[in-house]
């Protein structure tokens, strides 16, 4: 081996002289540079510093990339939701099988006197059906950051896009599930025996703000979740845990050390205020549901930074 | 500033990677945790940590191809990554200037229920290319990837071929960069096809610094104009001669003897001599340009008659030069059944400067089946003032004729 090195440094040296001559001559002359030139172009510099030290540059580059994020969300959108549909027989019943069937389950519960639900100011069914879809709707924004960024793995590691727009992606398709959920659900919380209001327009904000709120979440948990898998085990079994913890299919108790919880449970004003807002029982929880929208949007900018500083070491973690 | 100027600028860059799963995810999660704090990375080694990428630099500027040269492991993918922007340097800085390409997972995005249609225009997202560009240039990806028949059907009833032909296309139409990283995918699909590929390379790469990582030294020698051959993260040689820098990779390979055939012959002492004299098994070393000569015992069982051949290979085994076995009359050598002493003459050895071995093979004139085949025996180097690309190297008298007449 020893002889090796000293073979090719001798004859390195050799070269080094005769490269500059050599190399022109050798790949032809169609390698000429062009007169143009790139330094007016966009300029990239990648160091070990974190991006914190230079917050300006940090949110001009989020900003950019933000802008070119939504081109591309838009079009993974509406890829996977085309795919899903057309893979399905089904295809969007899908969004209403799983409340409905939680609702069926409940109202048997309920009517067998299994469980015992009182004072819910609009028929239960409609009651479960509502809370169900709404609590499904958080859940699965919930899991929509590490779920989108699980899928995108492959190509996630290999090439530099905007990474937002996987997220953003996520929530589109949350808003596009959401609008097929309101077709229906308004006629069945009708057939139910509701009659809705007015307030039934401002229905929509409520869950885009579950959406936005559950997405948030997500995005806190998603960086450690894409290194450790518990991550993503441990959210829905959460999720189950604290779904008896909100007025979803039991109404608010009243006193007691569960009325207090459910009081300060944050999900809680999202849920009884959309409810009320979809089937027209006025606007309970108002300042609470205020307060839980001022938190989520400003938990989405937060997650959203995290997100973004976090990639890099994460696909450091997780690629080959 | 003027063209001249590089566009890619690396400086000391280094990157560590851990051995071990569970300890490279706790770095993770405290390297996450730094760089929330707003405090760079530690530049020291942490325990079961090496450096995958160790104080690499070099500048690159337009119209310079670098292939990255390296065994698998030697950091060459990294080095790509952290280009890209996939990763953070643990030390160092990258400086790019212009847009950058890449010519890498191609058709990322594909989903395999949608037709290639809306793939084309997924991928095209992925890949950062606006919309109305796409639209402009759809018939053209189609054309390229010569799937006018198919560009509505679901890509998941293309074949691999075809899935790959339109990635490529989308990529290769759709980008123009000032920075172009290729990582092994410089031509897919069937030959025809692989060559078109290869023209569009080149057109991209006429224009742009690119980057080149690839194992197959033609398509290095090809289009690379420099070469970096890097060893466990380390830059062991950077040069614009590419053979030297193609058969400084090429040797770090060791060549394994391998016998396959039936069994119906057998070899035994193999050697090579140079110049009638024996090479020196414990460190063969053979100058450029002389003769060369095999011998062997072969042993043919019962009821066999065969010929037998002897080739040079190189390290990839290709095979360089190849000696038939013939008599003086010029008639292919038909060895019976018994024990027979040979010496075959390969000529002169005049093999570009590298590790050759042999490879010899002896063949039933009954059956037509191999008997024996040897492959990687008596490896030897070859020594060499000249640095060519050419597989054979003379030195031949170039008579020097009067000047022609006229204009």
């Amino acid at each position: 081996m020893a002889f090796t090195d000293r073979l090719y440094l001798t004859a390195l040296k050799k070269v080094t002289v005769r490269a500059a001559a050599h190399t022109s001559l050798d790949k032809g002359p169609a390698r000429t540079p062009p007169a143009q030139d790139a330094m007016g172009g966009p300029v990239m510099i990648y160091t070990p510093a974190s991006a914190l030290t230079s917050p300006g540059i940090m949110f001009r580059d989020l900003f950019v990339d933000m802008r070119k994020a939504f081109d591309l969300a838009w079009r993974l959108a509406r890829r996977d939701i085309t795919a899903q549909y057309r893979q399905s027989y089904l295809g969007y019943l899908w969004a209403f099988i799983m409340p409905l069937a939680n609702t069926v389950v409940w109202i048997m519960l309920n009517s067998t006197g299994v469980v015992r639900i009182t004072d819910t100011s609009i028929p239960y069914p409609a009651y479960v059906f509502t809370g169900t879809m709404m609590w499904q709707m958080l859940v699965e924004a919930v899991q929509s950051p590490l779920q989108q960024v699980t899928a995108a793995k492959n190509f996630l590691t290999k090439l530099r896009f905007p990474r937002e727009a996987l997220i953003i992606a996520g929530m589109l398709k949350q808003t596009f599930n959401l609008m097929i959920k309101l077709v229906i659900l308004v006629p069945a919380v009708m057939l139910l025996g509701v009659k809705p209001d007015w307030h039934i327009f401002l229905a929509p904000v409520a869950m885009l703000l579950i959406v936005i709120t559950g997405v948030s979440l997500g995005l806190l948990i998603s960086p450690v979740g894409m290194l450790y898998n518990d991550v993503g085990r441990v959210v829905p079994l959460l999720a189950q845990f604290i779904m008896y913890l909100t007025p979803v299919v039991f109404a608010m108790p009243q006193g007691g050390v569960m009325s207090t919880i459910f009081q300060w449970n944050p999900a809680t004003p999202l849920i009884l205020t959309g409810r009320a807002w979809l089937t027209g029982s006025g606007t309970p929880m108002l300042g609470p549901f205020m307060i839980v929208a001022a938190c989520a949007l400003l938990l989405l900018l937060i997650g959203t930074m995290l997100y973004r500083l976090a990639l890099p070491i994460l696909i450091e973690r997780l690629s080959t | 500033m003027s063209g001249e100027a590089a566009l890619i600028r690396v400086n000391g860059l280094s990157k560590k990677f851990c051995t071990d799963l569970r300890t490279s995810l706790k770095y993770g999660v405290r390297d996450l945790g730094t760089e929330l704090m707003g405090r760079g990375r530690s530049p020291e080694l942490r325990p079961k940590e090496f450096w995958a990428l160790d104080d690499v630099s070099f500048e690159l500027r337009r119209g310079e191809c670098l292939g990255l040269l390296g065994r698998n492991g030697a950091g060459k993918t990294t080095l790509l990554k952290m280009l890209n922007g996939l990763m953070k340097p643990d030390k160092g800085r990258i400086e790019l200037h212009g847009r950058v390409g890449a010519l890498i997972a191609l058709g990322a995005g594909f989903n395999p229920v949608l037709t290639g249609r809306e793939n084309v225009f997924v991928n095209a997202a992925v890949l950062g290319i606006p919309r109305q560009e796409v639209l402009r240039r759809f018939d053209e990806i189609v054309a390229f990837a010569e799937l006018e028949d198919f560009i509505d059907m679901p890509v998941q009833n293309y074949s691999s071929g075809m899935t790959v032909r339109l990635g490529f296309s989308v990529a290769a139409v759709l980008m123009e960069p000032d920075i172009l990283f290729l990582d092994e995918v410089l031509a897919v699909g069937d030959i025809g096809f692989a060559m078109k590929c290869l023209n569009r390379v080149r057109e991209m790469m006429a224009n742009s610094a690119v980057i080149f990582v690839s194992h197959s030294m033609p398509m290095v020698n090809a289009f690379c104009t420099r070469a970096l051959v890097m060893q466990r993260g380390r830059v062991k040689l950077d040069t614009t001669e590419m053979g030297l820098a193609m058969d400084m990779y090429i040797s770090s390979f060791k060549v394994e003897e391998r016998v396959t055939g039936n069994g119906g012959a057998q070899l035994s002492d193999v050697h090579l001599w140079i110049d009638g004299a024996p090479v020196d098994e414990r460190d063969p070393v053979v100058d450029q340009g002389h003769e060369g000569v095999v011998e062997l015992t072969v042993k043919i069982d019962a009821g066999e008659r065969a010929s037998l051949i002897v080739y040079v290979d190189d390290v990839a085994l290709g095979q360089v030069l190849g000696v038939i076995a013939k008599d003086a009359q010029g008639r292919r050598i038909e060895l019976e059944a018994g024990t027979h002493r040979l010496r075959v003459r390969l000529g002169k050895l005049e093999m570009n400067m590298g590790n050759y071995s042999l490879l010899i093979q002896v063949k039933s004139l009954v059956t037509s089946q191999s008997l024996c085949r040897v492959q990687g025996i008596s490896p030897f180097r070859v020594r060499s003032n000249n640095i060519m690309w050419s597989r054979v190297v003379r030195e031949q008298v170039t008579d020097l004729l009067p000047s022609p007449q006229g204009s």
